[in-house]
This record gives structure tokens, C-alpha cells and sequence, in this order.
């Protein structure tokens, strides 16, 4: 096949890759797991919290 | 939440610390050589005829310095700070993380010694030679480990945006870096790279591009990702947008290179798919730059009240005011006008210094106090006047630089009736040189912030009071 054939397949294939991001990113099912991880950076104060005292205690010496 | 000592993962902080101190170092070595430099341009004589401080040895140590020392110490203080946070748990192989800070310093160091001594590939942006090359390498592979590593054993069910855009800064530069410095060593301080020509070229730009849209763009992405919601203390504008402008800029930036080279002995079909890929990049960069900037939407008097913020978002700003000029500078007719000149110098530093320094100095203001257990930096107010310093540093520089451009892309294409040239080219020169002192005040009124940076980071850092009993120092 003449390469300006597969040169416009893979164009194509692109354009439906990027729909098909699009579409699996807005589909309504994935809204609340994507509202969770988007509240990812304030979920683990706990831990950093706990580290930090933790290196307070080191500092004792 | 009581007894959780034992349930919740301490982090590993201390090679945090470690690179976010040096971000700040390197951050005034890497400017004070572009200074340096700037002034050269300016007074030639600075160069006091000693081969180690010419021009041309510098300017590659004040490249190399901004962006893998102050940028890449940025980028692994954040990258190791928000992977562990983010995937809520503690960093993979924390003894290989210390060989990453070490051996990163010493990629620098032997950097620092090479350059001024002439040693060098001739390759923009990587012009270290092949034993450097190799360590760089080494090292990248180790803190690829770490990072992928500590990903794989997260307690997390996702993985959150800012580690994909990480992720494929690591990947990418990996891939950039080992293909791009293939060479033939002849000695140890001279290789000869594999590819000639043309197809020589095209790698270089093929990398160099890339290393914009992936260690200046996708690293630092990941950095306002994490910095911009956590200090607006909001979560990010649209999570799907993130997902959908990442893939979408990953896999375009790959093709945009050859726009470095219009008009040149490239073909001239691969100068039109680079012109094109760099048009269509504008969609996926302002896609970044809206959800980051819409995070503050409905709390803008944040941009007021906390200059941290105000560093992140002006950060945005200068990112996409660049990466609307750069597709505009792509098109070729308008490339015939602003390649070779200073448009180009000026179009990088509003994205080095207003994108890549400001996020980078924004987050580390954001990040100190919370590796020290503190409120917030130990003098708020010198924060505020460092930001102005930064702005008002960037807008002398890039506006210099767009003047002093667009004069000499005029004054070098300007025919008289007969063909013949209207100025000579030191007639271009002569003009460039009042925007010359310009641009060395801006660089040089940018630089001055970084010591206030410095000394407020180490007040913070050495300052006993902590977070949880004492109020903020006043502003």
C-alpha cells in the first residue's frame, strides 16, 4: 500500500485515540472517583503530621 | 485517628530537604552566570580575555546550571515530596534516593568544572560529553526507580495527575537523553556524535524540544498540580481536563521540534509538521493553564492575601502567555522574521523565568515550611517583595528582548531597491545594544530576589518555633 495511505490511517487513529480519551474521561460512572482523587493532595495530613512529630523527637538530642 | 502511629506511613523527608535547599543554591549560581553573561553582551571586555570566561564556555554553564541544577533539584525535591504524599506512602528505596541527590550533585559539579574548560559536545542543552553523559544516566535510571517504585506500593486506589505528569517527564527525559547522546568516544573528554547531518539536527531539536515540553513543561506541570491546590487549599478546577490536556500534550510535544529548524537543510515537509504539531500544542498547554489558574476560582482574594499564591498563578500566567507566543513563532513566516534574533531569547526566559523559575520559587516557599513544621515562611512580607522583584526582573527582560529582536529581524532583512542589504549587520548590533543593558538589569533585579529567598529559607529552617504552638512570624 502507497505510505501516504498508512500516513492517513494513522492520522485517523489519533483523532479517534483523542476521542476515545475523551470519552472514557467524561463518561457520568467515573464523576465520583474522579472527584476522590482530585481531593488526593488533602487526604493524608494524618501521615505528615505523624512524620514530622516523629522527626521532632529525633531533634531531642 | 489515635493510635495511628503505627497504621500511618512516615514519610522520608530528609532528600526533600536536601534538593530543595540546592534548588535555591544552584537557583543563584545558574542567574548570577546569566548575568555574568548578560553583561558581557553588554561590555565585551567582561570576558577579561581569559578563555575560561568567554561567552562561549558560560553560556552553556548558565544554561546547564538554571535548568538540570535549580530546575532538576526543584523538580526531585517536589517529585519525591508529592509522590510520597499523594500515594500515601513511604519513599521506594530511600538509600537509592540518597545516591540520586549525590550523584545528581555531581553531574553539576563536573558540569561547573568541564564547561569553562572548553569541554563540550556543541549540542545545545546537552553538551556534556560521554562520561557525564552516562553518569546522568545512571543516575536518572536510579531516580526513575525510586519514583515508579514508590508509585507501585502506594495504599492509594488512583494515582494522582501530578505523578502522571512526573511519570512522563522521568520517561521521557530517559529516553531524550540516552538516544540524543549517542557517541563514539575518541577520548575521554571528546565523543563524536553517531548521527551527521541533517538527521543530526533533527535529533538535537527532536531533543532539545522535547526537553522543554517535557523536563520545563511536564515536570513542572506536575509541580502546580500538586502546589496550586494544596496551598489554595482547594481541589484542582477539573480533574478530567487534567486527564484529558495530559494525554493530549504528551503526545503532540513529541513532534514539534523541528520548528528550531525552518529554513534550514531540513525537509520541507518535516519543517510543516513541526510548525503544525507546535499550532496544535496550544490547546493541551492553555488546557494546564486554565484548570490551574480556575482552581482559585471563587477564592481569588487568595491572589491578594498569599504571595506564594500569587508567584503560582502569575507562574501560569507568564506559562501561557509562552506557550501562546511559541506556536506563534512556529508559523514560519513569522519564524522568518524572529529566528536567530533575541525574540527567541526573550520568548525562553518569559517561559524560564516567568513559568519554570516563579512555579518553582512558588512551590519552594510553599514547601519549606510544611518540611520544617512551620506555619509559613519566616518573613511573609520579604516573600511579597521578592515576587515583585521576580515580575518586574522577567517583564524588563522578555520586553527588551522583544524589541532588540524584532529591530534586528527588520534591519537583517531590509533591501534597498537594488538587492543590496539597507544596514550592515554591526548596524543591527550597534542598535541591540541600549536593550542589552535592559535585559542585564532585569536578569540582574530577578537575581536579587533569589537572596532574599535564600536568606528567608534558612531563617525558616533554623527558626525553632513550630507550627503547632506558636502563632506566624508577622509579616
Amino acid at each position: 500500500m502507497d505510505i501516504n495511505t498508512w500516513r492517513g490511517i494513522a492520522t485517523v487513529l489519533a483523532f479517534v485515540a483523542f476521542i476515545g480519551v475523551c470519552w472514557w474521561t467524561f463518561s457520568a460512572r467515573r464523576k465520583k472517583g474522579f472527584d476522590d482523587a482530585a481531593n488526593l493532595p488533602f487526604a493524608d495530613d494524618a501521615n505528615h503530621e505523624n512524620t514530622l512529630k516523629k522527626h521532632e523527637k529525633g531533634h531531642g538530642d | 485517628m489515635s493510635n495511628s502511629q503505627a497504621a500511618t506511613p512516615q514519610y522520608e523527608y530528609g532528600v526533600v530537604k536536601q534538593f530543595a535547599v540546592m534548588t535555591v543554591i544552584w537557583g543563584i549560581v545558574g542567574m548570577a552566570v546569566g548575568v555574568f553573561i548578560a553583561a558581557q553582551l553588554a561590555f565585551p571586555a567582561l570576558n577579561f580575555d581569559l578563555p575560561w570566561l568567554t561567552y562561549s564556555r558560560l553560556r552553556p554553564l548558565h544554561t546547564n546550571a538554571v535548568i538540570f541544577a535549580f530546575g532538576g533539584c526543584a523538580l526531585m525535591a517536589t517529585s519525591f515530596y508529592v509522590v510520597q504524599r499523594t500515594n500515601q506512602t513511604t519513599l521506594f528505596a530511600p538509600a537509592l534516593a540518597k545516591f540520586v541527590f549525590w550523584g545528581w550533585q555531581l553531574v553539576i559539579l563536573l558540569a561547573a568544572v568541564t564547561l569553562p574548560l572548553g569541554i563540550s559536545t556543541a549540542k545545545e542543552y546537552a553538551e556534556l560529553e560521554w562520561p557525564i553523559d552516562i553518569l546522568i544516566a545512571v543516575v536518572w535510571v536510579a531516580y526513575a526507580v525510586v519514583f515508579f517504585g514508590t508509585i507501585a506500593k502506594r495504599t492509594t486506589s488512583h494515582i494522582y495527575v501530578a505523578n502522571w505528569f512526573y511519570g512522563a517527564f522521568i520517561i521521557t527525559v530517559a529516553l531524550l537523553h540516552i538516544v540524543n547522546s549517542l557517541a563514539i568516544p575518541v577520548t575521554l573528554t571528546k565523543s563524536y556524535s553517531v548521527y551527521a547531518g541533517a538527521m543530526d539536527a533533527m535529533v538535537q531539536w527532536w531533543y532539545g524540544h522535547n526537553a522543554v515540553g517535557f523536563f520545563l513543561t511536564a515536570g513542572f506541570l506536575g509541580m502546580m498540580y500538586y502546589f496550586v491546590p494544596k496551598q489554595a487549599g482547594r481541589p484542582v478546577y477539573s480533574y478530567r481536563l487534567s486527564i484529558v490536556h495530559f494525554w493530549a500534550l504528551i503526545s503532540v510535544y513529541m513532534w514539534a521540534g523541528p520548528h528550531h529548524l525552518h529554513y534550514t537543510a531540513l525537509p520541507d515537509w518535516a519543517q510543516s509538521i513541526g510548525m503544525v504539531f507546535s499550532l496544535v500544542l496550544l490547546a493541551p498547554s492553555w488546557g494546564g493553564m486554565i484548570n490551574g489558574i480556575m482552581t482559585l476560582s471563587g477564592a481569588w482574594e487568595k491572589l491578594r492575601d498569599d504571595p506564594v499564591i500569587r508567584f503560582l498563578i502569575v507562574a501560569l500566567s507568564f506559562y501561557g502567555m509562552s506557550t501562546f507566543e511559541g506556536p506563534m513563532m512556529s508559523i514560519k513566516t513569522v519564524n522568518a522574521l524572529s529566528h536567530y534574533t533575541d525574540w527567541t531569547i526573550g520568548h525562553v526566559h518569559s517561559g524560564a523565568l516567568g513559568w519554570v523559575a516563579m512555579i518553582s520559587i512558588g512551590s519552594i516557599y510553599a514547601l519549606i515550611p510544611w518540611l520544617y513544621g512551620k506555619k509559613e515562611m519566616y518573613n511573609v512580607g520579604l516573600v511579597n517583595t521578592h515576587f515583585w522583584l521576580a515580575t518586574i526582573g522577567t517583564v524588563l527582560y522578555i520586553a527588551s528582548m522583544w524589541v532588540s529582536g524584532i529591530s534586528q529581524g527588520l534591519m537583517w532583512r531590509a533591501v534597498n531597491d537594488d538587492g543590496t542589504l539597507t544596514y550592515t549587520f554591526v548596524e543591527a548590533l550597534k542598535a541591540t545594544y541600549p536593550y542589552y543593558i535592559v535585559r542585564m538589569i532585569g536578569g540582574l533585579v530577578f537575581l536579587s530576589g533569589m537572596f532574599l529567598m535564600a536568606y528567608n529559607v534558612f531563617k525558616t529552617m533554623s527558626n525553632p518555633a513550630t507550627s503547632g504552638n506558636t502563632a506566624a512570624q508577622p509579616a
